[in-house]
């Protein structure tokens, strides 16, 4: 495996400019700056005018990802989002960047063409970036699931646990979250926490989780999950969680939080305090956004109903939980779990597969979602407290 | 001496209530089921449940050997087990094409 290097001593496994819009105003020349190139150009952004703290780290974290080589940002010019700070995050870390905000470059067309040539140089120069050894202790791998049926807890999870303990024991992080999604798992999940006072994190969080899912009314549960034979809450959290593998839990991290050295993190996703800004991630891609905030360069995403989504930034690697939708969707599916259900294959061997792969796609090989384009990204509001000295210890 | 199981069902762990479809089951098949003979009107994709156990009105459920809610009304060995018979303990499950009269009934 061989990397592009960063200034904070991490390594990406992608070397691609990201045009990030500031406000939802700017969103259709950002789109079309980076249409002309959208292998190597990545459009993010934030929609709203509102300021909002979270958001402003999340823009910051993921303006100097790892596989980012350079960013423009594209303002619109009156919104509340503070461009200056961003950008001078960005240039401390060394990466080329650039702001253009529309009202002062004549607007529409004039700022798509200003856009379209920075960009153009930047991708040239991006390919001539020397790249060096990176070790699997370099990585940091998120999972999530998404469209989960009854299939994905007993097939396609338990594989992606089974890749994680593998990347864990080589000196990987991995992340795994939606602490919505574990509500019903406190108890087994506490006993294999680092330390004592960890442990009271860990139940913390999913007590914040199913207290917020409560006054919302619904449990990060979708309708599909039922066709799919799940029923409760609690049953589809025991088959998510089986995602976080074997490993000790070294930490509990909030998004954008950088996981400190390699081992098993859980990320509480949901926000703190009174109930604000309505559900914490609206869809999967606001998970994998998370994830990509706190460093991830790849996230290993399980579906069992059929998502085809990926994500600008960082490869998302697809596992099929359900034989019957890997044979009508496997155009999008990197992984087929669903043959641990004839018989076919072992868990063991299909986590030995992902985990190949996740060397393979650091390497450069490319997913199905990023070979379809897939590129979807999206952000809202939400606001975190700080996490306390006992969710890291040493 | 175990009663005879279609391979269909799994049981993921020993002490679990359900069995989980490891394939689809068509409308009217028969299914062996510890021994008894069941059948279902509507056809079962794989990953739904079948109740192993006796649960009664009010208990919980057990699938992965821990609980994944209450039985809204009795179960017997055999019956299809979800939305018109099982309850959260934590948030009430929202699903689409569910007659509202099915949606989580059960006690409050």
């Amino acid at each position: 495996m061989r990397g592009w290097p960063r200034s904070d001593g991490r390594k990406g496994i992608r070397n691609v400019v990201a045009v990030a819009y500031l406000v939802e105003c700017a969103h259709h020349v950002a789109r079309e700056v980076a249409g002309v190139d959208r292998d190597h150009a990545h459009v993010i952004g934030f929609p709203g005018c509102y300021p909002n703290p979270y958001a402003q780290k999340m823009m910051e974290r993921l303006c100097t990802h790892p596989n980012v080589g350079a960013v423009l940002l594209v303002s619109l010019g009156c919104e509340s989002f503070n461009r200056h700070q961003v950008e001078a995050v960005v240039r401390a870390t060394g990466r080329p960047v650039k702001v253009l905000v529309i009202q002062n470059t004549g607007g529409t067309r004039s700022t798509i063409a200003a856009g379209r040539e920075w960009v153009a140089q930047q991708v040239a120069a991006l390919a001539l970036a020397p790249t060096v050894p990176m070790q699997v202790s370099d990585l940091i791998v998120g999972t999530v699931c998404g469209g989960s049926d009854g299939t994905s807890g007993i097939t396609g999870n338990p594989a992606a646990g089974i890749a994680f303990d593998k990347l864990v024991a080589a000196g990987a992080a991995c992340i795994f979250e939606e602490t919505g999604e574990l509500i019903g798992c406190e108890a087994i999940m506490e006993s294999r926490a680092a330390t004592p006072a960890l442990a009271a994190e860990l139940r913390a969080s999913v007590e914040k989780a199913a207290r917020y899912y409560e006054t919302l009314g619904f449990g990060s549960f979708a309708s599909g999950n039922a066709d799919g034979g799940l029923t409760t809450i609690e049953e589809k959290s025991l088959g998510a969680y089986m995602k976080s593998g074997q490993s000790p839990i070294s930490g509990l991290i909030k998004p954008g939080d950088i996981p400190p050295k390699g081992g098993l993190y859980l990320m509480d996703v949901v926000p703190d305090g009174e109930v604000r800004f309505g559900f914490p991630n609206i869809s999967d891609n606001a998970e994998i956004v998370e994830m990509m905030a706190s460093g991830a360069h790849c996230t290993l995403f399980v579906t069992g109903r059929g998502s085809v989504v990926g994500s600008a930034l960082a490869p998302v690697i697809k596992i099929a939980a359900n034989p019957h939708m890997y044979a009508r969707l496997s155009e999008d599916m990197d992984v087929n779990a669903g043959r641990v259900l004839d018989g076919s294959a072992t868990l063991e061997q299909v986590g030995q597969e992902i985990f190949d792969l996740v060397l393979s796609v650091a390497s450069g090989t490319r997913t199905k979602s990023e070979d379809l384009g897939h590129q979807e990204f999206i952000l809202t509001y939400k606001s975190f407290d700080p996490i306390g000295p006992a969710c890291l210890p040493v | 001496m175990t009663k005879l199981t279609d391979p269909r069902l799994m049981l993921l762990s020993p002490g679990d209530s359900v069995y989980v479809l490891r394939d689809q089951i068509a409308a009217g098949e028969a299914v062996m089921v510890d021994g008894i003979a069941v059948t279902f009107a509507q056809p079962l994709g794989l990953g739904h449940k079948i109740a192993r156990l006796p649960v009664a009105h009010g208990d919980r459920v057990i699938k992965y050997g821990a609980p994944i809610g209450r039985a809204s009304r009795a179960i017997a060995p055999g019956d299809h087990v979800h939305l018109h018979n099982l309850v959260s303990d934590y948030t009430p499950t929202y699903a689409l094409n569910t007659p509202p009269s099915d949606l989580n009934k059960g006690d409050a």
